[in-house]
């Protein structure tokens, strides 16, 4: 009987990886690979080890698999997140179609956000640039 | 009996598959970032087919290793990300 609910786990957490992989190799822009893959393979792989703490059923294993569960929900954004910064900042580019860029002209040179700096710091900052390309 | 009629020539093939796409979008990623994110994701595979590894042979120690190679994958993408983001000049 138990049988079904394994089958069930498995058979989804195979199908969501598969969706990930279908993911990554279609999308046209790196923003949107990014965005189907971090979301799916934490599911895939979170219901596979689900089905793995299930099966086994002794706690020593259930707490494992739970740990590693916890693990990639914690640090898979962290991870999405800093890889999205940086191909932004290494000005990965955006599809052809897309509508709007909303972080456009929001950082300046040194990867210091605009709006966090006082009107002073933004004036000394263009007014070191320009000393240095004159 | 079933479930590992299912595990064998279901979940196994799919994920075998799966992991080829990925390494379609390595050779191919037109920039290094799209590489990493793919290495990222084959990573997370990794851990899901040992997942289903340790079903089919009853060895609830492969966990040990799909724990190690979580820890490792962060921390990968994370360096990764920090000296790409140093970097001047991206292709």
């Amino acid at each position: 009987m138990t049988d079904i609910l394994f089958i069930i786990l498995c058979t989804i957490g195979s199908l969501v990886t598969l969706v990930a992989a279908v993911g990554i190799l279609r999308m046209p822009d790196f923003y949107m690979r990014l965005s189907v893959t971090v979301k799916a393979s934490t599911i895939g792989s979170g219901l596979l080890l689900l089905c793995a703490a299930m099966y086994f059923n002794v706690p020593d294993v259930t707490n494992r698999a739970m740990a590693i569960v916890l693990f990639l929900i914690l640090t898979a954004p962290v991870a999405g997140h800093m890889i999205g910064r940086a191909a932004y900042m290494g000005k990965a580019k955006l599809w052809k179609d897309s509508k709007l860029d909303e972080l456009e002209g929001m950082y300046d040179e040194d990867h210091h956000l605009r709006s966090g700096q006082s009107k002073k710091e933004l004036q000394e900052n263009d007014e070191k640039k320009a000393d240095i390309q004159p | 009996m079933t479930l590992y009629y299912l595990l064998y020539f279901f979940a196994l093939p799919v994920n075998c598959i799966a992991m080829i796409l990925v390494f379609i979008r390595i050779y191919k990623g037109p920039t290094v970032f799209d590489r990493i994110v793919a290495l990222d994701l084959l990573i997370t595979m990794g851990i899901g087919t040992i997942a289903i590894y340790s079903i089919i042979t009853k060895q609830p120690l492969f966990l040990d290793v799909a724990m190690i190679l979580a820890l490792i994958g962060f921390l990968s993408t994370v360096a990764f990300s920090y000296y790409l983001e140093k970097r001047k000049d991206n292709d």
